[in-house]
């Protein structure tokens, strides 16, 4: 094995670099190229589209050059080099093809913007080929150079660089946020491009880079001394230290609306209710290995009850006019019954039909919500409007910084709860039924009780988040309970990790919470979230965030996969 | 004897013999109703026959390639309708470009091969590409990872296609030489609904030729029976998985230009509802059964049609027609749970599943 790959390494960085060249064309093709090209990441300097290419060829001329330890400096500058030509020669054949057919009567995004910006706005076909080639040599070559700098400091520039390309991104709502300390604003304003211009300039890219790789590289060297240092404290002050850092984030979570605003707190919200879903559908999916398609269900109805219950206008016969408070326990015990209407004939029923199932039943609950059928009673196509907002005594919580607090309180349950099943025994009943489910018959667990608990549990975190979103909304429409919301909880919960609590939180920001403040992204969303989903799966199938037995099971898998594959 | 009679039933079979009821007494109420009250001639009733096989057919087609994936992987190829949708969305552009050319009204039957080839030819590459990438990586991994893999597979082709040739819905040129019907007393059949039926019932007789009287479908079969045992006999198990998407991929290419002659209409989203659909069939008929996916495919393009008019017209409800998925996936439903073998399958779907 390891002599052939030797004797190959050319053909192998030849073919990494057509892998890049093709992943290049593409993103060009589908218009991300040309629509992240409106933001800047460094003010006039770098674009976030010229950094994507970047990225691109970076990546596969870092893969390309990587080999073992003891690869000579040379094969690697030459596997490095001869990646990024060929990936800077496909984009060049896309700008030469461009020029002699008209690629937009098919390709709509080919546009003559999509070339000005492959080609760095030159003119000439042939300067932009060489152009293009020989950036993608330079890269290459760069790339491989980073093999010479120790792994510590690699990570630590890495790190840096990643910091600084985030801060870039957001900084129009780092300085909203901002803008209540006039002093801290015109003291860090040269770090940001000048007025209109977004990103950081240039000066500012280099001392955030340089202040995070620094730290980084002190907590690496470093940091493991101070954990010691911790370790060594008596329990007492180790527990005072870990309940002092959880009140501080406590205090930072109950004020973090008025320091956000109201965009950024709206988009908490948001976030926060997918939070919501995701333990949800965590406990389905990841504790007891369930796999639901259908979610997108229980929060419909959760949205649709509170929606029936307290609307005050509109066309619907419903007449209940309730308040908030009192629909709650009625949306998600609907939820919660729709759960167990679901889980009594699928409870047979295994793996992928489950999910094909599920995916139907959600469909189903879309399409009655939809039909005229149901009009007189849901609304059809138009809704139900005016739905009640929460009140706390005489005070109407319908602003988003407001509504965050029951968005929080709801979170916070759901965390606790999802927390404490966990460990319980019904937590981990669910786990063995995850990893067999004869086994665990055998073991003495009901499969249907468990399985059951197990879909009422999800949907309820599900029917909650849909009431509250009915009344975060005021209105619902059933266009708003789409299979992508099913989708988008399945990819929050893969992200973060299978099973993990933090990994849901983590997901949520990363997956819903991301695309949200990046408008470039959110257009490309789906896309993403697809090619997401199959390189986690392939390369990391617990997670950014593994819950820390599902990880050494999956890599206990992996080593006897190799061994039965050996 | 009764004491264990007894013993055997409980909670969940009780549950589900009342659901079942329920739905059958539902559907046997509604269609005496509406027969008695015998709103649609007979002639309504044959043309609703007629177009549900020709959707059938095409839900056949589709069917017919996540059963050879399931027969040969045991996993719902789930980024199926995405290999269906490319491959009509592709030749789309190739249609539109003849019609201009005046070559689509010339030599339709040239045309409508160039276009089949196309389609054909693209969903190909795209089901190769998704298995090399996304699927045979994962060959030995537990069960659920593929299925996700799936679902992302399914949403990147999507969107990549919607980047690609845009958003909107493209209608597809109309054929001349395919307007107009023939009819035979009450029968009535459009000439695109023979096109759409011959070209499946070819097509699918094909196959079934091919796997069951050549060389390569005998080692197809092998694979699917036992994948180790097989290679052991010496066949290249990936090749023949290749192979088998091969296969699948191109009657969805086909299927696609059969969907697009008859609907006229593509867009990136166009192979959902299909998708969903035609593996609804392939349950339907029983899941890795070639005969079963034609079955059940034709068996659900004739529910559909009928279904909603048949069932629910004589409960009063309105827009029954808004209510052909609602069937479509009860139907889906009521299969896994009183027959998870389907109509000719196996039991798969709790023994191997």
């Amino acid at each position: 094995m390891e002599n052939e790959s030797n004797k190959n390494w050319w053909l192998k960085a030849i073919q990494t670099g057509l892998i890049g060249g093709v992943v290049a064309v593409l993103v060009s093709l589908i218009g991300m190229v040309e629509s992240f090209h409106e933001r800047d990441i460094i003010a006039g300097q770098i674009t976030m589209g010229e950094t994507l290419l970047l990225l691109i060829v970076v990546t596969v001329s870092y893969f390309s050059s990587r080999g073992a330890e003891d690869t000579p400096l040379s094969k690697r500058l030459t596997g490095g080099a001869l990646t990024g030509l060929v990936t800077g020669g496909l984009v060049a054949g896309l700008v030469l093809l461009g020029k002699v057919v008209n690629l937009r009567k098919v390709l709509v995004n080919a546009s003559p913007n999509l070339y000005k910006i492959l080609t760095f706005e030159n003119e000439n076909t042939t300067t932009a080929v060489m152009v293009l080639l020989v950036a993608g040599v330079a890269i290459g070559l760069l790339t491989a150079l980073v093999h010479v700098i120790p792994l510590i400091l690699r990570r630590a520039a890495i790190s840096g660089l990643t910091i600084a390309a985030l801060i870039a991104l957001l900084q129009d709502l780092l300085r909203i946020t901002l803008t209540p300390f006039p002093k801290i604003t015109e003291a860090i304003a040269w770090m940001f491009g000048s007025r209109g211009e977004e990103g950081l300039s240039v000066s500012g890219a280099i001392t955030v880079f340089l202040i995070v790789t620094i730290l980084n590289y002190l907590s690496s060297t470093r940091g493991d001394s101070i954990r010691i240092r911790v370790r060594a404290l008596p329990t007492r002050a180790q527990q005072g230290l870990r309940w002092t850092s959880w009140l501080l984030l406590l205090a930072f979570l109950l004020i973090w609306p008025w320091i956000a605003g109201s965009y950024l707190s709206e988009v908490t919200n948001s976030v926060g209710i997918f939070i919501l879903m995701g333990l949800g559908l965590n406990i389905v999916v990841g504790y007891a290995g369930l796999l639901d398609l259908g979610y997108v269900a229980f929060y419909a109805l959760g949205a649709y009850t509170m929606a029936v219950l307290t609307t005050t206008g509109g066309e619907i016969t419903a007449n209940f006019h309730w308040t908030f408070w009192q629909a709650l326990p009625f949306a998600i015990f609907a939820a919660v019954l729709a759960g167990v209407l679901l889980g009594i004939p699928v409870l047979k029923i295994r793996g992928d039909y489950l999910a094909i199932i599920t995916l139907g039943f959600g469909e189903i609950i879309r399409i009655m919500f939809l039909s005229d059928f149901l009009k007189p009673y849901l609304g059809g196509s138009f809704g139900i409007v005016l739905i009640a907002s929460p009140t706390i005594g005489s005070f109407v919580l319908n602003t988003p910084q407001t509504l965050y607090y029951v968005i929080l309180a709801g979170c916070m349950l759901a965390l606790f709860v999802a927390y404490r099943l966990r460990d319980s025994r019904i937590g981990r009943a669910w786990k063995a039924i995850r990893e067999d489910e004869d086994v665990a018959q055998a073991m003495g667990i009901n499969l249907t009780t468990t399985k059951l608990l197990a879909f009422a549990t999800g949907a309820a975190f599900g029917g909650l988040g849909g009431a509250i979103f009915a009344s975060k909304l005021s209105t619902v429409y059933p266009h708003s309970f789409v299979l992508l919301v099913s989708i988008n909880v399945l990819a929050l919960i893969i992200v973060g990790g299978m099973g993990s609590l933090p990994g849901v939180i983590a997901g949520a920001l990363l997956v819903f919470g991301l695309p949200e403040l990046l408008r470039e992204f959110s257009e490309f969303r789906l896309l993403i979230y697809g090619a997401l989903l199959i390189v986690m799966m392939i390369s990391k199938p617990e997670g950014f965030l593994p819950e820390a037995v599902h990880k050494r099971e999956l890599h206990v898998e992996d080593n006897a996969g190799e061994t039965a594959g050996a | 004897m009764r004491q264990r009679f007894l013993n055997r039933i409980n909670f969940t079979d009780v549950t589900l013999a009342i659901i079942g009821a329920a739905l059958v007494s539902l559907i046997i109420v509604g269609s005496f109703k509406t027969l008695a009250e015998g709103n649609y001639t007979t002639r309504q009733w044959l043309d609703f026959v007629v177009f549900g096989i020709a959707q059938g057919s095409i839900y056949a087609l589709i069917a017919l390639g996540y059963t050879l994936v399931y027969g040969i992987l045991r996993m719902i190829n789930f980024a199926h309708s995405e290999v269906f949708m490319s491959g009509a969305f592709t030749a789309y552009f190739a249609a539109d470009a003849m019609a201009k050319a005046g070559f689509l009204r010339e030599n339709t039957f040239v045309a409508i091969l160039i276009l089949f080839a196309i389609a054909m030819a693209t969903s190909v590459l795209i089901g190769v590409l998704v298995e090399r990438i996304a699927y045979r990586p994962l060959r030995r991994a537990p069960r659920l990872v593929p299925l996700i893999t799936a679902i992302g597979a399914s949403f990147f082709l999507q969107y990549t296609f919607k980047g690609l040739y845009g958003d909107q819905f493209k209608a597809y040129p109309e054929i001349a030489a395919l307007k107009g019907n023939y009819a035979w007393g009450d029968l009535n059949i459009t000439k695109i609904q023979i096109v759409v039926i011959v070209s499946a019932a070819l097509l699918m007789l094909g196959l079934y030729l091919y796997v069951q009287y050549t060389k390569a479908g005998k080692a197809m079969r092998a694979v699917s029976e036992d994948k180790d045992v097989a290679a052991l006999m010496g066949i290249d198990v990936d090749a023949i998985i290749v192979r088998t998407f091969v296969i699948g991929a191109a009657l969805a290419g086909a299927a696609g230009i059969l969907y697009a002659i008859t609907f006229r209409q593509v867009n990136f989203f166009m192979g959902f509802v299909p998708g969903i659909k035609a593996f609804t069939a392939a349950v339907l008929g029983g899941i890795g059964n070639i005969p079963g996916a034609m079955v059940g495919g034709l068996f659900l393009g004739l529910f559909e049609s009928v279904g909603p008019i048949l069932f629910l017209d004589g409960l009063d409800v309105p827009a029954p027609y808004q209510l052909k998925d609602v069937i479509a996936f009860t139907l889906l439903v009521l299969v896994l749970l009183f027959r998870p073998s389907g109509i000719l399958g196996e039991r798969l779907a709790q023994k191997k599943a």
